[in-house]
């Protein structure tokens, strides 16, 4: 994996009005990089603003402050239709409910074909249809699916168009918002399996939401934590599960059950409380161990690397 | 241990205007006094509509029992009609639903949900009534049961909620509690709070839990036994120990396989290819043939019988059979029952 920065999320901020004084801050200063070629995991309990970070970062969402950078260029801010034509060629998304994304009064092959109409791609009818069965080739699906309408797919399948529509336009980037938590086990399986297949051959980037927390430790090298907008933990897939060092980061994994009866007549939960941190001073992302982040003040970094060591 | 609900040969169809769906094929099962049986399966297993004809929650029609027997306590809840049903339902058998946002009546305050059924089946004054919610409601961990019990479940959080569905559940001390994927809906860390909670009160209450889910980590953690369904029919069934260590069915294989463990390193997943099976022409033979790598010729032709491996294991595949070649299982499922096998023998060096 190389260390050059395809994206770049600087302070990035999405507040939403509710009501003439209250603002919902769902997301509050975020900052982090992704890497080329990499799989970042995001995680945490829903509302926790996770899923709003993926839309503001592909423009779902006009951010309400800080900077998205892209391959060096910001993509929020005023654009030409041609600019913005060229970040939606690079960025894609996968969405969760493959139920509701897809638009049932439209075949497979125009589902698919879409984001190469607006781009041009397809040079006539015959391109189109070729590059299309290729794309459900792709993806383990027939040549003859094209035909139909996403109401014939099962979940599974309907996913599988979705990330089809998704590579259509050759993107490098893949925001993947919960892909698999409406399907069933057997067949996430099939669908992480698919997405590591596709970023092996095609050197994708993904940005991978989540709340299934063991799915996102096997398929992300890096991982963050969100709780209530923020940032509060950054790290290594590996590192993260094995030295969890933000006390919300130590409640959610213990909280999590695993298939293991005799890991589970053990495991012991550990309850975060929020109000045990340190109010002296305005938390700060800082570097506890080599690569790993953690939201804390100056007094809390002391002690954190005393407990867990410098890693040095 | 004595028996509590015995279910014998359950069939569940549904008529439809393409055809008879036959969503439950011959199923049995027993629950003993006091313990946990997990039911996993994906969806449209029949493990819903399994419990759902327990309860004669089935629409009818399009629904009916086919065939089988439902012993409660000796009595066979197949054969009772609605009236009699009713004097079970809520009271010797509850159910506690997946998704709290619609199980709840959003136009009734939260305390008269809860007092229902007491008034109903025990005949209780509204006085005393109120009285048993604020001790319910302090048992599933409500603080401020006082006012709380005057709120609607609007006001009150997706945890809050389902805490006030297992109050509803367990407000006249059913003998059997049906749970049908209660943490489903909610996060990690709710979820472990109310697992807790359900697994508390059982011990408390000494009750019988049906748990219908499909996450293998929860079955992990609530259940004694559990029971494995596949296309309408359980495939294999046993202690919570026999199906995650020692696991016989392909399907089961399938199932643990596919969910990473947290010190899983780069291998690939083992997905099960394909989808499941239309109900309304089931395949002849092993319905998980198809999808089974591992399948002999047999398995497209005769459908398995439930083959006993141990005391309290039983699975229903060939591969069991005395004449069927020795199948080596997917490397996750061999790593689990080498586990197995160093636990076992490490806790019977402790014993000596």
């Amino acid at each position: 994996m190389s260390q050059e920065k395809l994206v770049e999320i600087k302070n990035l901020k999405q507040h939403f009005k509710t009501g003439r004084h209250s603002v919902v801050k769902a997301v509050d200063g975020l900052n982090f990089n992704i890497y080329k070629g990499e799989t970042f995991g995001l995680v945490g309990e829903s509302g926790c603003g996770k899923s709003t970070t993926g839309r503001t970062i592909i423009r779902l969402y006009d951010a309400t402050d800080g900077e998205v950078i892209f391959d060096g260029e910001n993509v929020h801010g005023k654009k030409s239709r041609e600019d913005l034509k060229k970040f939606n060629r690079e960025m894609q998304m996968i969405f969760q409910d493959p139920y509701a994304s897809l638009n049932p009064r439209m075949k497979v092959e125009d589902i698919i074909a879409e984001g190469m109409d607006i781009h041009g791609l397809a040079k006539d009818g015959k391109a189109r249809k070729a590059k299309v069965h290729e794309l459900l080739e792709t993806v383990g699906l027939n040549k003859e699916h094209a035909n139909r309408y996403p109401h014939e797919f099962s979940g599974g399948q309907r996913q599988r168009i979705g990330i089809a529509r998704a590579l259509a336009v050759d993107p490098s980037f893949i925001i993947a918002d919960e892909p698999i938590s409406a399907l069933d086990v057997s067949i996430q399986a099939q669908v992480v399996n698919l997405l590591k297949k596709l970023q092996e051959e095609k050197g994708l980037t993904y940005l991978f939401i989540a709340h299934d927390l063991s799915m996102v430790k096997y398929i992300s090298d890096r991982i963050g934590v969100m709780y209530f907008g923020k940032m509060v933990e950054l790290a290594d897939a590996d590192e993260l599960y094995k030295h969890p060092i933000h006390p919300y980061t130590q409640s959610l994994l213990s909280a999590i059950p695993l298939p293991d009866p005799d890991y589970e007549r053990s495991r012991e939960r550990f309850t975060y409380d929020p109000t045990k941190h340190d109010t002296s001073e305005e938390p700060e992302f800082r570097e506890v161990r080599p690569g790993h982040f953690v939201l804390c003040t100056t007094k809390e970094f002391e002690q954190y690397r005393r407990e867990h060591g410098t890693g040095e | 241990m004595e028996k509590l609900l015995d279910v014998k040969n359950l069939h569940v169809s549904f008529d439809t205007y393409g055809g008879e769906v036959k969503a439950v094929r011959g199923v049995n099962f027993d629950v003993k006094k006091g313990e946990t049986l997990a039911i996993v399966g994906e969806s449209g297993s029949g493990k819903s509509v399994t419990t759902k004809a327990l309860m004669h929650l089935i629409p009818k029609p399009p629904g009916r029992i086919k065939e089988g027997e439902i012993l409660f306590e000796g009595r066979d809840l197949a054969k009772m009609n609605e009236k009699q049903m009713q004097k079970i339902r809520g009271k010797e058998i509850s159910m506690i639903f997946q998704d709290p946002m619609t199980s709840l009546n959003p136009t009734m305050k939260v305390g008269n949900q809860i007092m229902e059924g007491l008034i109903k089946h025990q005949k209780m004054s509204k006085p005393q009534a109120r009285k048993r919610v604020m001790e319910l409601l302090e048992l599933v961990g409500i603080p401020d049961a006082e006012n709380r019990m005057k709120q609607y479940p609007h006001q009150f959080s997706g945890g809050m909620r389902q805490r006030v569905v297992v109050a509803i559940a367990l407000a006249c001390n059913p003998k059997l509690l049906i749970a049908d994927e209660p943490t489903t809906a909610l996060d990690v860390t709710i979820q472990a709070q109310i697992l807790e909670l359900m697994k508390d009160i059982q011990k408390k209450t000494d009750s019988a839990t049906i748990f219908i889910t499909h996450d293998l980590g929860v079955v992990a953690n609530v259940a004694d036994r559990v029971a494995v369904m596949y296309a309408g029919k359980i495939v294999e069934v046993g202690t919570v120990d026999d199906i995650f260590y020692n696991p016989q069915h392909p399907y089961t294989w399938g199932l643990l396989g596919s969910m990473p463990s947290l010190d899983s390193a780069d291998e690939e997943l083992f997905a099960i290819p394909g989808t499941p099976p239309d109900l309304m022409h089931p395949p002849k033979g092993d319905a998980f043939a198809a999808r089974n790598k591992y399948a002999m010729k047999i398995d497209f032709e005769q459908e398995p019988p439930m083959f006993k491996v141990s005391d309290s294991h039983y699975a229903a595949t060939w591969l069991l059979h005395e004449h069927a070649p020795k199948i080596e299982p997917p490397a996750a499922v061999k790593k689990r029952m080498e586990g197995m096998a160093n636990s076992s023998s490490s806790s019977e060096g402790e014993r000596v």
